[in-house]
């Protein structure tokens, strides 16, 4: 094992991290502040991709494809929110789990109709397609934008939330809605607003992960389930949490993955090693996370009230 | 209250109870007859089709004991059914083909599971514990898709149903029995089982678990029992399923069917104990109309669930003894 490849696995951790953060943030932002579970934040995600993916098949700019994807997935956020998600605000979390499961289902089967059971491909840009050479250590050029764009995001809605008017109304509306709307603050707005932000979040991630990934119906389940992880092991409401989870578990996952077989042939016999290393590996993540939820049922970095 | 209106009570209860008893027999009934009208009208087919209604009702009922009676919404109940398939599978694999065998391992290994999990799951509650439960099974469902000894992705055909000595479940008929009739008996025990000092306990947790732990109750203990009670159900269920597609997929522990069988328990109506019987088979049918109407059926299903839980948040169950209690009334 030479430094060099553990550093390449390193920075891949890094990137799926921050594609996962890119989704948690969202997902958390919604729930923190509407106390409302959205599954479907998956399926904006795999929305976003295709809309990136179509409109990269039309001009072959990765630019335009961002300049529609995010708007869109943001529209239609917005859409699926007042037509279906606006009622069950005030439902309990079973509703609303159920209710985003149909949405799910409803939109996997939608793109599949659209754009055919096939997966759709899209490119880097150009001027990305290359590898970045870093101390020694040559990284494709794209992923290394991924983590560019995830870090400025966190700073960005680090400054959002802690600097801004509208993110002291996010974090207000978090622990004490009701007070927020007795002095006149439109907080049905100020959700609908909250859940486009995460909608584009969402779109955003969506667009980044199109030249990595497989655009295919369905895309947005696996990616939704670990983002579940990182927020109950962040703490769920805590954008902090997201951030830090994130990459706690993006980086688990790929340095597991990637070294854990190896690891255990040196310590166990070969054919048992070849057994068990990849099971293990595919379950790291979640053993992290039933020993967090062990030792601090409320995440690494709960939201702190009052 | 005078001695009058407590005859009216009395008999606007018991007209009550009778609409819905009507309603379970009904059910039950129709269930009973499937194999004998199916030969009639020469469709064995629905022999099959119904086998999975009775299985998947008696997974809908073992998670609804949690999810109704308990408010414990597990989202990861798909892990036991998959415990009970694989138990068959791998077993099979290994040439072992006695029923009692594999009901024995199968129960074996989803106590252990259903104990080690609940314990860490019951740590959260809410919006925590329906995550955690589905990452679970997320991580079981890994777990069997990188078992490359025992099919991996593709999974694993068994080849012979479960052999239980004095009878086998090789005729399909004899296996859809024998599912109804575990479905009948799992029916009984959860009817003593709920208005028991158990499910009274189980029930106090639902409404206010801090004032049932300072009334001096384990409250944990109890939740615990009924997790895993549950996921016993869910483990039988597994196993049958295992014997009417003679295959064992991770795909049975994919996260859409814990999804399906929430669904099932809330269309059929919640903490109720036949809802969960009405709605999956309401569900199933459903999704095999739907099915034969077009390829893309999951366009009018995702919809309609949304529907579903916007409007008729009762479940089929739940209007049947509202119907019946309307009228009740009105009679009086």
């Amino acid at each position: 094992m030479t430094l060099g490849l553990f550093l390449t696995q390193v920075l891949n951790g890094l990137q799926l991290g921050i594609l996962l953060f890119l989704l948690a943030a969202g997902l958390t932002l919604v729930f923190g502040i509407m106390n409302f579970v959205n599954l479907a934040h998956g399926s904006l995600y795999m929305m976003g991709a295709y809309f990136a993916a179509a409109a990269f098949g039309y001009t072959g700019s990765f630019l335009l494809a961002g300049a529609f994807a995010i708007p869109a997935t943001m529209v239609l956020g917005i859409i699926v929110e007042r037509v279906a998600l606006t009622h069950l605000y005030r439902r309990d979390h079973l509703d609303q789990v159920l209710a985003t499961f149909g949405l799910i289902l409803f939109f996997n089967e939608l793109v599949r109709m659209i754009w055919g059971p096939a997966s759709v491909y899209m490119n880097a840009p150009e001027v990305l397609t290359g590898t970045v050479e870093l101390f020694g250590l040559r990284y494709p050029a794209y992923r290394f934008a991924i983590i560019g764009v995830g870090l400025s995001v966190a700073l960005g809605l680090y400054l959002l939330i802690h600097r801004t008017r509208m993110g002291m109304l996010i974090r207000a509306g978090a622990t004490h809605p009701e007070i927020v709307s007795a002095l006149g603050v439109n907080v049905r707005g100020l959700n609908t607003l909250v859940f486009s932000l995460g909608a584009g979040l969402a779109g955003l991630a969506g667009l980044m992960a199109g030249p990595i990934v497989s655009v295919q119906s369905g895309m947005g389940e696996p990616i939704l389930i670990l983002t579940l992880v990182v927020i109950v092991t962040g703490g769920i409401g805590s954008i902090r949490g997201a951030f830090y989870g994130a990459l706690i578990v993006g980086v688990v996952d790929t340095i597991g993955r990637a070294f854990l077989p190896t690891l255990l042939r040196e310590v166990m016999e070969r054919s048992l090693a070849q057994a068990a290393g990849p099971a293990i590996a595919s379950i790291l993540i979640y053993l992290v996370m039933a020993v967090v939820l062990a030792l601090r049922p409320q995440g690494l970095f709960p939201v702190k009230h009052g | 209250m005078n001695s009058g209106g407590t005859r009216s009570a009395l008999s606007t209860w018991s007209r009550h109870w009778g609409a819905r008893e009507i309603f379970g027999v009904l059910l039950l009934g129709g269930l009973a007859l499937v194999p004998v009208i199916s030969a009639a009208i020469g469709q064995p087919y629905y022999v099959t089709l119904f086998t999975r209604i009775v299985i998947y009702a008696l997974a809908a009922l073992g998670l609804n004991l949690i999810l109704g009676y308990g408010a414990m919404v597990s989202f990861g109940h798909a892990l036991y059914l998959g415990i009970g398939v694989y138990a068959v599978g791998i077993l099979s694999f290994h040439g072992v083909n006695n029923g009692f065998a594999h009901l024995g391992a199968a129960l074996g290994a989803g106590a252990v599971v259903a104990v080690v999990i609940g314990i860490v799951c019951l740590r959260t509650s809410g919006m925590a514990f329906i995550m955690i439960t589905l990452a679970f099974a997320q991580m079981f469902y890994f777990l069997a898709v990188s078992l490359k000894q025992y099919g991996g992705d593709d999974g694993l055909p068994i080849a012979a149903r479960s052999d239980f000595g004095v009878f086998s479940l090789a005729s399909n008929t004899t296996l859809y029995y024998f599912a109804f009739i575990l479905l009948l008996v799992c029916l009984l025990f959860f009817r003593r089982l709920v208005d028991a000092r158990f499910g009274m306990v189980l029930r106090g947790c639902r409404s206010n678990e801090r004032r049932m732990a300072a009334l001096g109750f384990p409250t944990l203990r109890y939740r615990l029992t009924a997790y895993v009670i549950s996921a016993l159900v869910c483990v039988v269920a597994g196993v049958l399923l295992a014997n009417l597609s003679k295959f064992a997929s991770p795909s049975t522990m994919a996260w859409q069917t814990s999804g399906e069988l929430i669904v099932m328990i809330v269309l059929g109506g919640m903490g109720t104990l036949i809802g969960p019987v009405a709605g999956a088979t309401a569900l199933l049918l459903l999704e095999e109309f739907l099915a034969g109407l077009t390829q893309h059926w999951m366009i009018i299903l995702g919809p309609l669930i949304v529907l579903i839980v916007l409007v008729a948040k009762k479940g089929l169950y739940g209007y049947v003894s509202e119907w019946a209690a309307h009228r009740a009334k009105a009679i009086r």
